[in-house]
């Protein structure tokens, strides 16, 4: 079973991500994080952000939704039984804070094989309500076994 | 610079990382499930780990998170929970104000993230 790479180039319809600073809290503390900006207003207005500044990997939580379009779109036809996550690079731009509305674009930018396995790299491209780009994403899974 | 950040997640990190990404993934927090399909425990989350990278990286930067400007990795083998995690990094290169970092996290002498590269900005704004 070779890899099909017609879906490379595909795009998806945006999806919206709110913000909140309890949210931002939750995952803050799940990764050990425990600098104030994180987690109390005044600290982040002092430090010069909006307001609760997210982590910089808080990036997976708001451009989830989006990434998941790919995935399990049957134009791509994902095998999640032998999927690994291969890779992740993130670029970041404008911090993102409590209160912003952040919008992801999916992309599919690359299906090839390679040694048996299948590349499945797909692109996320996250904005704020202000049309500042926050983030870029490259997510690369990896398909064992597709020859 | 300097990157080192030593960390042992806990027996129910992967259940509080589960709840705060979405991830329920039963290979993360499940360890009967994560038995059966040939795991030796439940494992943790790979984009967990990679936070951790991203935190040593902006902790050796001065804690600002706007100095972290790229972070890409490779996940390579497993991580589990109540085993310590380890980040080391070095500079590679200097060029416009900015620090590449060769970094990454092992964990028993094992590597989980390799070939990880941080882009830093020592002050931002």
């Amino acid at each position: 079973m070779a890899v099909n790479a017609e879906a490379t180039g595909k795009t998806y319809p945006p999806v919206e991500y709110e913000v909140g600073k309890e949210k931002i809290r939750e995952y803050a503390h799940a990764v050990g994080e425990d600098n104030r900006v994180y987690f109390d207003r005044a600290a982040a207005l002092e430090a010069g952000f909006r307001d609760v500044v997210a982590p910089p990997m808080f990036a997976v939580i708001y451009s989830w939704g989006a990434v998941a379009l790919p995935a399990v779109d049957p134009d791509v036809d994902l095998n999640f039984a032998m999927l690994v996550h291969g890779g992740q690079e993130f670029v970041w731009g404008e911090p993102v804070c409590s209160g912003d509305v952040i919008s992801t674009v999916a992309s599919v930018k690359d299906i090839h094989e390679k040694g048996g396995m299948g590349f499945y790299v797909f692109e996320t491209v996250s904005t704020n309500q202000d049309g500042a780009e926050v983030v870029r994403g490259t997510w690369t899974n990896i398909v064992r076994g597709v020859s | 610079m300097n990157v080192d950040l030593k960390v042992t997640p806990d027996k129910y990190l992967p259940h509080r990382y589960a709840g705060a990404s979405g991830d329920f993934n039963p290979i993360h927090i499940d360890v009967d499930f994560a038995k059966q399909v040939g795991l030796p425990s439940n494992i943790l989350h790979g984009l967990y780990t990679m936070a951790q990278v991203a935190r040593a990286n902006v902790n050796a930067a001065g804690g600002d998170p706007r100095s972290l400007k790229r972070l890409s990795v490779q996940f390579r083998g497993m991580g589990f929970p109540e085993e310590e995690i380890t980040v080391t990094g070095s500079v590679k290169e200097e060029r416009d104000g900015r620090v590449i970092v060769e970094t990454q996290a092992e964990q028993g002498g094992k590597r989980i993230i390799r070939n990880a590269e941080a882009e830093l900005e020592q002050s931002p704004q």
